[in-house]
């Protein structure tokens, strides 16, 4: 079937530019029965939103990039719609198509300014709703006076915005209510032992039961990717480590893949060996901590212990080679920092044994326990369809029956060359996204066992130029971070900092879907259902 | 009587950096003089304050791990006394804020601050409360939670070691061994300030400190 | 066996003799509640330190090391630190509730740790409805706990305080029932003679399985009567912050934690008194020479070590358990505790009706 064909025969004044990946150009007016045919065609099904990143394309206007692909067939798109009004612009909404669409046009709205139209919430998602400005424009005055520390109180407000089209053509503005006048609403947050960070729900209970949800986001949006147009690419790097920093070393190298595909390198396959092991390495790290976190919040503190003393040795063997323990500064455009520390290979190789008796330890302290099982099993329902449609991947999305793991579907690393298992469960309750995480630090093991002995000899860094520039056109890179699908977008018109730098965030997809799994279920379920989805708010917020 | 200088078990005197600050504090406790049992009393009682510091569980980003981490079995801040962590602010003495704080987070920090029950303590853990760190260029970025808070130890890094938090911690405990405890330090806010703080507190109670409006 | 009578009667005999009977009384009853409240208070320190150092030990780490040798100055340290710490009022609280809460549960408290016998002749409240009077003494603690969360005006207590609430009120039936268990073996309910008459082998053995099943039921019940282990949820820091008294501080906080570990150490000391013989060592009938030897271990060396041993069978079990969820703990407690612990009542009372006991 030919891609290029088909879309223009659904949109026959689609554009194609072909500079970086190659991007679609789809008029706003027939945008949305666009990604309507996109979804439901039963030759297309793109029913996997990748990215939705908003822009600031200038005098072209302020626009939205799509990055879709297919669960079923396997293929990928890259589409874009703009429109020229900087006043007051409004794209069409297609959160009816993909529910990943509420959270990420929210963000676009709250960098842009960008209104979506039939979006059913359209609030700032991540700044305080009194902020003035929007923030990533190019126009963006981002002086003291206009935008000062304000220390008073957010009030939070019960009923929201949204813009409805009517048929004959108009937008009209509605209030929908968020929360009734009667409803019982408690605050959860943003400073909570137990999520995971700084984010706040507002829950509607009844009793102990969950009627409804709303989250709020941003308290700690540190606005990474505006700091990135005013950073060159190397200096970009600094900052992946501290948005999932559970995730720094998967992070770092998404970047770094992103950039050395917008240059046209290709490091040496021992980069790409040591690479590939510090990520496994990361993997393990982060799920141990997963578990330990998991049991804490459930009440089961010694395990909690347990895991931080196993993490200790993994950090051990970092700390040697990179000379940090969290925050790791290792990979670099074209290689890494330095070369494995002569001990690496011999400890990490202590390593994996132990690992796998303490595994079993886990299993027997809190697995196996009947109340853990009872807390977990049943616990948050999360359906194939609505991960997909969610864009919840990672473990999530694999205990849901999805197999959305990067390395298998698009191999990057020696990910090709190794064999290892895709853990999938079905069920999509709390306990099927336990065990996915604990299946995955066996396999991330198994993997560890096959390249550690055979690192290639070669050179650990790629002579770059002093200045990097990337060509004009768009990139997107995408690694399977230890919490879904980590993929860095770059947009370039071929300066020394990127015009545009995205990065997409592996929880906002599994905080927004976390209304739709949490109703009908207990206070206490909200703790398990957010631990097992295993958020980090940094990278929600970046 | 003359008040000495803060001992801390099995570290010496001059391991520790910034003495001369504490030795400002020592001699305007000095200086004023104390009579020998309140002297007594207030070693007593600072001795107990120092070694029973309860952290306030907040951390907002990545330095919050290494506070995990300090708690855990490695380096066991339960040995100082200090694993009870306590998750309300009132029952908390000192906050570690570990971890960027955004213009969206900070009248929630200064309202847990506003919270906790004197005698409380701040110290700023990371480059992130110290000064911004790497997001000093960032738009909702607070520079330093000094901004907000009036902050006791300053322990940087990026994040600091678990030892560097231990560090700053054991600093701490010498601030408040020579602060003057009776008649000192819980009279931190004057009484004119203090019935000016009621009064705004009264009139702005609706908008500004966000309690559920009633519904007719 | 050291009987402590010696001790009371030689003081009363001192005091009558000099000053008027009613006034000799008085004396003694003041004297006595001293002793009763720093009782209370060592207790309450030596439990919480316990807690620390058997809760470091399971977590592979040391605890309090460092203020004083081998940690043992920890916890004057933080009482001192407790007692000077602010008290806020909370200015749209119930004052008058609000600050009688965390006295109720304390009175509770002492009531209960009143009636337990530590020794020969060392009892303080001891009539012969002892039991009743302990379980209706600790049913005042729920009051107290009802009384914080909504006093409060918040939120979170509000609800910690009703889950709280009901979880204590559900399990003391389970408490009352295994308890009644052993008053139908020992046809008695004053405390003193359900030790003496343990003395020719401990209850849990002489009841064997109605005993066994009982006192399981009490320590898992007695745990939850208590808001511990995996039954904290109330004050389930992960959920809730804090519970039903976030919104404490200083000294009422103080005695909402030192009432939380003093009640741990009653449920073991009456699991101790009722199961395991209190005072009472452990007697092998036949082997005269056997109980010679351990007669010579004072009785009260024999109470602390069951207690303990017991308050360590908790700790454990709290540290190595996730929480249960609030409708698993009702459900635990009226769907199976209950049923299986009238129907051991029955087996107890035919064990009793035919002698199938020792």
């Amino acid at each position: 079937m030919d891609l290029k064909a088909k879309i223009l025969s659904l949109v026959p004044e689609a554009v194609y530019d072909e500079k970086g990946d190659g991007m679609w150009t789809i008029p706003a007016g027939k945008f949305h029965d666009f990604a309507v045919a996109l979804h439901h065609d039963q030759a297309l099904k793109f029913d996997f939103l990748r990215s939705l990143t908003g822009m600031d394309w200038g005098e072209e206007g302020l626009g939205v990039v799509y990055h879709l692909e297919s669960t079923e067939h396997g293929h990928r798109l890259v589409v874009r719609t703009l429109t020229k009004d900087r006043e007051a612009p409004s794209l069409p909404s297609v959160c009816d198509v993909w529910k990943a669409a509420e959270f990420n046009e929210r963000e676009v709205y709250d960098y842009f300014g960008i209104c979506f139209v039939n979006h059913p919430d359209m609030r700032r998602l991540y700044l305080r709703d009194d902020w003035v400005g929007y923030p990533l424009r190019k126009d963006y005055d981002d002086s003291e006076e206009i935008n000062p520390l304000r220390m008073s109180n957010e009030v939070a407000k019960d009923d929201v915005e949204s813009f409805d089209l009517q048929p004959d053509g108009s937008i009209i503005e509605h209030r929908k209510v968020l929360f009734d006048n009667d409803e019982y609403v408690i605050n959860i947050g943003p400073q909570h032992p137990a999520t995971h960070g700084v984010l706040r729900f507002r829950v509607s209970i009844e009793g102990e039961f969950i009627k409804k949800l709303d989250v709020h986001c941003g308290y700690i949006h540190r606005g990474i990717e505006k700091m990135c147009e005013s950073l060159t690419y190397p200096q970009t790097l600094a900052l992946t480590d501290r948005l999932d920093y559970l995730s720094a070393m998967q992070s770092r190298h998404a970047l770094c893949m992103c950039i050395e595909k917008g240059l046209g390198v290709e490091v040496s396959d021992r980069v790409k060996y040591i690479r590939t092991i510090m990520d496994e390495l990361q993997r393990i790290d982060s799920h141990i901590l997963f578990f330990s976190c998991l049991c804490q919040d459930l009440g089961a503190t010694s395990a909690f212990l347990y895991g931080f003393r196993d993490r200790e040795k993994i950090l051990d063997i970092f700390e040697e080679t990179c000379g940090g323990r969290l925050i790791l500064n290792y990979n670099t455009i074209g290689g890494v920092q330095a070369d494995i520390h002569p001990n690496f290979v011999h400890r990490v190789k202590e390593f994996i044994p132990y690992m796998r008796r303490n595994i079993q330890e886990y299993h027997d302290v809190f697995t196996g326990n009947v109340i853990a099982q009872h807390r977990l099993k049943g616990v948050g329902v999360l359906s194939r369809e609505d991960a997909i449609s969610f864009g919840a991947t990672g473990g999530t999305g694999r205990a849901s029956g999805w197999a959305c793991d990067v390395r298998k579907r698009i191999p990057y690393g020696v990910y090709d060359k190794v064999d290892f298992k895709e853990i999938l469960y079905t069920e999509g309750d709390s306990f099927a996204r336990y065990m996915v995480r604990m299946d995955e630090i066996m396999e991330s093991l198994n993997i560890v066992e096959q390249l550690i002995d055979n690192i290639p000899a070669g050179d650990y860094q790629l002579k770059m130029k002093p200045v990097i520039r990337i060509p004009e056109g768009t990139y997107y890179a995408a690694v399977e971070a230890s919490r879904g699908e980590f993929g860095v977008f770059i947009e370039s018109h071929g300066d020394k900092t990127p015009y545009r730098l995205k990065f997409r965030s592996t929880g906002l997809p599994l905080v927004s879907c976390m209304d739709t799994i949490c109703r009908g279920g207990k206070i206490a379920d909200l703790i398990a259902i957010g631990g097992t989805l295993d958020y980090i708010i940094p990278d929600i917020d970046r | 009587m003359e008040i000495k200088e803060p001992k801390i078990k099995s570290m010496r005197y001059n391991d520790f950096k910034d003495n001369e600050y504490l030795e400002a504090m020592l001699k305007e406790l000095n200086a004023n003089g104390t009579n020998v049992v309140v002297g007594c009393l207030d070693e007593l009682i600072n001795w107990g304050r120092s070694n029973s510091l309860w952290p306030f569980t907040f951390a907002t980003s990545c330095c919050g791990i290494e506070f995990m981490a300090m708690c855990a079995a490695r380096y066991d801040v339960a040995r100082f006394g200090f694993e009870i962590t306590r998750n309300s602010p009132r029952q908390a003495d000192v906050i570690l804020v570990s971890g960027t704080i955004t213009n969206k987070m900070a009248p929630v920090l200064k309202r847990l601050y506003d919270q906790m029950a004197d005698p409380k303590y701040v110290i700023a853990v990371g480059g992130c409360a110290v000064s911004g760190g790497p997001f000093k260029k960032s738009y909702h970025v607070v520079k330093g939670v000094d901004k907000v808070l009036p902050v006791d130890v300053y322990v940087p890094g990026c994040p600091p070691r678990p030892e560097a938090m231990l560090y700053g911690m054991m600093q701490l405990q010498r601030k408040v061994k020579v602060e003057k405890f009776l008649g000192g330090i819980n009279h931190q806010v004057s009484k004119k300030e203090y019935a000016r703080l009621m009064e705004r507190d009264l009139n702005a109670e609706r908008d500004e400190l966000n309690v559920e409006q009633e519904k007719d | 066996m050291f009987d402590f009578s010696i001790v009371t009667s030689w003081i009363h005999e001192l005091l009558t003799s000099v000053m008027p009977a009613g006034l000799a009384v008085f004396i003694e009853c003041v004297v006595i509640g001293v002793c009763l409240m720093l009782a209370y208070a060592v207790i309450a320190i030596i439990m919480i330190f316990m807690e620390r150092k058997v809760c470091a030990a399971f977590q592979c780490r040391l605890g309090p090391v460092r203020v004083g040798p081998w940690g043992t100055l920890q916890l004057f340290a933080d009482v001192f630190k407790m007692l000077i710490k602010e008290i806020i009022t909370i200015r749209h609280a119930d004052k008058f509730l609000y600050n009688l809460a965390p006295y109720i549960v304390v009175l509770s408290s002492i009531l209960a740790f009143a009636c337990i016998p530590v020794n020969k002749g060392m009892e303080i409240l001891d009539f012969n409805v002892g039991v009743f009077f302990l379980m209706a003494a600790s049913s005042i603690g729920i009051v107290g706990v009802l009384l914080a969360g909504w006093s409060s005006n918040n939120k979170y207590s509000l609800i910690g305080a009703m889950r709280s609430g009901a979880q204590m009120i559900s399990y003391e039936l389970s408490v009352g029932l295994s308890i009644l268990t052993i008053v139908v073996l020992t046809d008695t309910m004053q405390f003193s003679e359900i030790v003496e008459r343990q003395a020719d082998g401990w209850f849990i053995f002489k009841g064997h399985v109605p005993a066994v099943i009982a006192f399981i039921i009490y320590l898992i019940a007695g745990n939850a009567e208590v808001n511990r282990g995996p039954f904290d949820l109330p004050e389930a820091e992960s959920e809730l912050t804090a519970g039903y008294h976030t919104e404490y501080s200083g000294m009422h906080f103080g005695l909402f934690y030192v009432a939380e570990f003093v009640n741990l150490f009653i449920v073991s000391a009456i699991a101790a008194t009722i199961f395991l013989g209190g005072w009472m060592p452990l007697h092998i009938p036949g082997l005269d020479g056997f109980n010679q030897v351990m007669d010579y271990i004072p009785g009260f060396v024999w109470f602390f070590a069951k207690a303990l041993f017991v308050v360590w069978l908790l700790m454990w079990i709290k540290w190595t358990f996730p929480r249960l969820r609030i409708d698993q703990i009702l459900t635990l407690e009226w769907k199976y505790l209950v049923p299986i612990g009238l129907v051991n009542l029955l087996l107890m009372v035919m064990c009793v009706v035919f002698g199938w006991h020792f």
